[in-house]
């Protein structure tokens, strides 16, 4: 089952009428124009560039066009080593950042904090922002980072946009 | 032996503790009280003319009377010859003279040493913590005696409302 299908016009057979729901066509918007905020901190963020420059092409997936302000930006690749000090600047930035709103955690280090078990280094990003990616790594290639995308994308394509949110997601939300 | 070493045994009869030369590399160890002395020396003798502060840092000897251990590296732009100049200091009396009015550069330098040591310079005009944060309460994390993993500061996120997983 496609996302969108194909009708003929009854007398020339040209394509003519384009079926399929509201919700895929939103989906589909959002997973094909993921504005990623560029958040690099160590040697992960070298593999992110690399991934946007012309060689492997992050343009391809529409996830190319880093902004450098949240307030743009729907997806935060957090590449690198996150340490104590930053995590309250990562935070205030998640939270600035329009929904809807996705985190990737790129390597090793901001999944788990990787072999910096110290004083200073957060064990992984996910204890004060939520994650939907864990991408594998030190660092991962940028084929890795596709793959996270990817599978973001096919995250994206699952959610429901139009259903009335609970009530304790509301209260949760503050709105 | 090396010239600069020679030179001041020389010039510092009392306050020159000794000197070590490794693959080219000169260190002198002097005393405490005699430091700031030495270091005027280093700057301003023509034949020495230290005009550059490379590093200053710090060792910790958790077993030695005089525990900790300040180093600070020099190098001469004209002459084209460095020296590391140590000194110790005990746990009790935590204070060594600041080297900030020769070398206007050492001043970050001997605050990362208090930071992460605690070593307070004499005479520094800006003597505060320089990596971790301002109100940060659980000691000097390069000291031997200090938690690996540190005192729980990392694990705690008061921004947050909620308690993290």
């Amino acid at each position: 089952m496609g996302l969108i299908q194909l009708g003929r016009h009854e007398k020339d057979g040209a394509p003519d009428v384009i079926t399929g729901t509201v919700e895929k066509a939103v989906n589909w918007a959002r997973k094909g124009s993921l504005w990623p905020m560029t958040f690099g901190l160590a040697c992960c963020a070298i593999e992110m560039i690399a991934a946007v420059s012309s060689r492997y092409d992050m343009d391809r997936f529409g996830a190319g066009v880093f902004r450098a302000s949240p307030r743009q930006s729907d997806l935060m690749i957090v590449a690198g080593t996150v340490c104590r000090r930053m995590a309250p600047v990562i935070r205030k930035i998640y939270d600035q950042m329009p929904e809807p709103k996705y985190v990737i955690a790129m390597g090793s280090c901001a999944t788990s904090g990787n072999i910096y078990d110290s004083y200073s280094v957060v064990q992984g990003v996910d204890r004060f922002v939520p994650v939907d990616i864990y991408v594998p790594g030190c660092p991962p290639t940028p084929e890795a980072l596709f793959d996270g995308i990817l599978k973001l994308q096919e995250r994206i394509m699952q959610k429901r946009v139009f259903v009335a949110q609970p009530e304790q997601v509301k209260a949760s939300l503050k709105v | 032996m090396n010239q600069l070493i020679q030179r001041l045994q020389e010039t510092f009869s009392t306050g020159f503790v000794g000197a070590a030369e490794w693959r080219g590399d000169v260190a002198v160890t002097v005393t405490r009280d005699r430091l700031h002395e030495v270091a005027q020396f280093l700057h301003d003798d023509p034949g020495m003319d230290f005009d550059y502060i490379v590093h200053v840092s710090s060792v910790d000897w958790p077993d030695d009377e005089e525990r900790f251990e300040v180093v600070w590296e020099f190098y001469s732009i004209r002459k084209r010859h460095r020296i590391r100049l140590k000194t110790r200091v005990p746990e009790s009396d935590c204070v060594v003279d600041s080297l900030t009015d020769l070398w206007k550069g050492a001043e970050f330098m001997e605050r990362e040493v208090y930071d992460m040591m605690g070593i307070r310079f004499r005479n520094h005009p800006d003597l505060r913590r320089i990596l971790m944060p301002d109100d940060y309460t659980e000691g000097f994390p390069l000291r031997k005696d200090f938690p690996l993993r540190g005192k729980g500061w990392r694990d705690t996120f008061d921004f947050l409302d909620e308690v993290p997983r």
